[in-house]
């Protein structure tokens, strides 16, 4: 049974696996159907030391912060580990933000190393925001005749000597952005102390086997993939296994060729899964449907209690094996999932473990046990967590309030956001719940202004609406998650809304309407608002003019939102 | 319109099953096509096999348009 107990650090309790399982395969990269590479434990702890040694020779120092923004592979990992030896704060920074945003968050965490790969670095290099100087940034793959500017090679020599740095459990191991890109950034300082009691609960509920095989799919900069896709396999000398391409044919051919055991996904992913996989059933002809029909309902019936891999696999191969047959867990969350989906993938054998969790506490509170499966909760809260609903109503909803030693320190320079989110201890989450009497956990609703998209991104009105300034023939404008406003009990087609105030005392002109269209347009899908409020009057503000949203946001409350939201 | 263009659009507006005649090059393609990042990734496959060129995944950053997704097939035929 995994026991980390003793171990003081991150980088201690990734050094034994190494020596541990040091013949065991623990990293394969493929990009569609060719292999890039596969390696051992020792083969990656070589690579790893290479990175730290390299760090080192360039002055790297215990507490020093080293950013990595790469897409899943490889090299994440050997850095990430190799930069933990070396006594790194790991900055992971998301990969699918615009280049202007992730200058915006280089420039707030100040890394003395970035990591990055060429495709990234060529669009950030021209990004003003990106600090010139007192980084180093070193860039995978870049081509032969590539003009890195004032970046180094990856692939560069490295440093002769690698000493482990020793931290201990209290210092910082990462700070992982939660959101802010276009307002105060939330950069959560996560401790050794919070990884390691995470993945020891973690481990211990769903220990993995050394045949195991974790497909790394979420982005590893992601709270769940840090912890699921990289840490936890190799605590338990499992492989990770990546995939350059997201594309689902590929997807499913990786599964098949490496045995795939363990996934982590997002609400979009598994509907998409589950698209792919009703598409091929509903092409069988009718008698054959009718077989797996009945064999589907045979083994819900049989994993009624529990999962039982080698059943459902018997009974389900012509699903099963398709996908490798191997596929034990699906481990689903980062945004809410849709209930009939998660049991769809049940009744044919592929168990969802549905969780919750923020990165402002690691990674995951709560999680379903399956025994039995329940697509319904996020399931209970894991060892060491204390959750509480407060300010309940008479329904018994109230908004989450956690404690444990997987909450964050706080945040990254930013005492106040901090203060609001932290209050003697317990992480406030701003989610609306209930438990229910075997304690498992429903969410509700927010009580938060935000949104989650399916594919798990957290979006903040705050962070958007600048981009909707100085809209001509409008005097101000705003924006919110039209759940917040008008909660609707549910969390799924979370939409947000702008409202605006025209000048004069007439409607929204024309060509505020046309200017609002094309910046809408402009914006990440996920980023757009749907529609928008004429609002007639000024904005509630304080004396400082900054905006009183709460109460800008009951007095919308009072209007019906269908009347009151007109579409774009 | 370039010729990748109007084989692009074609192609998009067949698969996703909208008219390719209200489709213009400027036209951001998530929009119009009502598509997701996953649906997009599918149109790359699509587009791989149509122009014979490997679009690798990471070229869809940042990209919107039919226009900017065309000069990104041209520039690896």
């Amino acid at each position: 049974m995994l026991d980390l107990s003793r171990l003081p650090s991150l980088g201690e309790a990734l050094r034994d696996p190494m020596i541990g399982y040091k013949s065991n395969v623990a990293l394969i990269e493929s990009d569609r159907e060719r292999e890039n590479g596969r390696w051992t434990y020792r083969e990656l702890r070589a690579e790893a030391e290479r990175v730290g040694a390299r760090l080192q020779a360039g002055g790297f120092a215990a507490g020093d912060r080293c950013a990595i923004l790469m897409a899943n592979q490889s090299k994440w990992i050997f850095s990430g580990l190799g930069a933990i030896w070396a006594g790194a704060i790991l900055v992971p920074l998301d990969y699918k933000l615009t280049p202007a945003e992730q200058a915006a968050l280089l420039a707030h965490a100040r890394p003395r190393v970035l990591i990055t790969e060429w495709p990234a670095w060529r669009l950030l290099a021209r990004e003003p925001q990106v600090p010139q100087s007192g980084i180093s940034v070193w860039v995978t793959e870049a081509p032969a005749d590539a003009d890195l500017g004032r970046a180094e090679r990856w692939e560069g020599p490295a440093g002769r000597v690698f000493r482990p740095v020793p931290r201990a459990r209290g210092d910082l191991a990462c700070i992982v952005y939660s959101s802010g890109t276009g307002g105060t950034p939330k950069g959560c300082m996560l401790t050794h102390d919070n990884y390691l009691e995470q993945a020891q609960s973690l481990g211990q509920m769903y220990p993995l086997a050394e045949e195991d095989r974790y497909f790394s799919i979420l982005p590893t900069n992601h709270a769940i993939d840090f912890m699921c896709g990289f840490l936890v396999p190799l605590l338990f000398g499992a492989a990770i296994v990546h995939q350059r391409t997201l594309r689902a044919q590929y997807l499913a051919w990786t599964m098949k060729r490496y045995g795939i055991s363990h996934m982590g996904v997002v609400p979009l992913l598994l509907k998409t899964l589950e698209t792919r996989i009703r598409e091929k059933l509903d092409a069988l002809p009718d008698w054959q449907r009718k077989i797996v029909d009945g064999m589907i309902q045979t083994n819900a019936m049989a994993t009624a209690k529990e999962p039982n891999h080698a059943l459902s696999r018997s009974l389900l191969g012509s699903i099963h094996d398709p996908m490798g047959g191997k596929l034990r867990y699906l481990f689903a969350g980062g945004a809410f999932v849709d209930r009939t989906c998660a049991e769809f993938f049940y009744r044919i054998g592929f168990p969802v473990a549905i969780g919750y969790g923020l990165t402002e506490a690691g990674t995951v509170l709560t999680v379903n046990d399956l025994k039995p499966f329940r697509g319904d909760t996020v399931g209970r809260p894991l060892p060491g967590v204390t959750l509480e609903l407060r300010n309940r109503n008479a329904a018994g909803v109230g908004e989450v309030w956690v404690k444990g030693r997987t909450v964050m320190k706080g945040y990254l320079d930013a005492p106040e956001l901090t203060a609001e989110a932290i209050v003697d201890g317990w992480l406030r989450t701003g989610d609306l719940g209930e438990l229910d009497a075997s304690g498992h956990l429903k969410l509700v609703g927010r009580t938060k202004n935000m949104i989650v998209t399916e594919g798990g991104k957290n979006i903040y009105p705050e962070d958007i609406e600048t981009a909707f300034d100085g809209l001509p023939e409008a005097q101000e404008s705003c924006v919110f998650a039209a759940n917040y406003v008008w909660p609707t009990g549910k969390m799924t087609d979370e939409q947000l809304i702008v409202v605006l105030r025209p000048k004069g005392d007439g409607a929204v002109a024309e060509a505020t309407l046309v200017e609002l269209r094309e910046r809408n347009r402009r914006l990440a899908d996920f980023k757009r608002v749907s529609g928008y409020v004429p609002w007639p009057r000024e904005f509630p503000r304080t004396a400082s003019l900054k905006l009183k949203r709460l109460v800008l946001a009951r007095e919308l409350a009072a209007l019906d939102r269908h009347g009151a939201v007109k579409p774009l | 319109m370039s010729d990748t263009i109007t084989r692009l659009i074609q192609l998009a507006g067949k698969r996703f099953k909208v008219d390719p005649a209200g489709l213009r090059p400027e036209d951001d393609f998530f929009e119009k096509l009502r598509i997701d990042s996953i649906q997009a990734l599918e149109l790359l496959s699509d587009l791989e096999q149509e122009f014979d060129v490997e679009i690798p995944d990471y070229e869809l950053q940042g990209v919107k348009s039919f226009s900017a997704l065309a000069a990104k097939i041209d520039q690896r035929r």
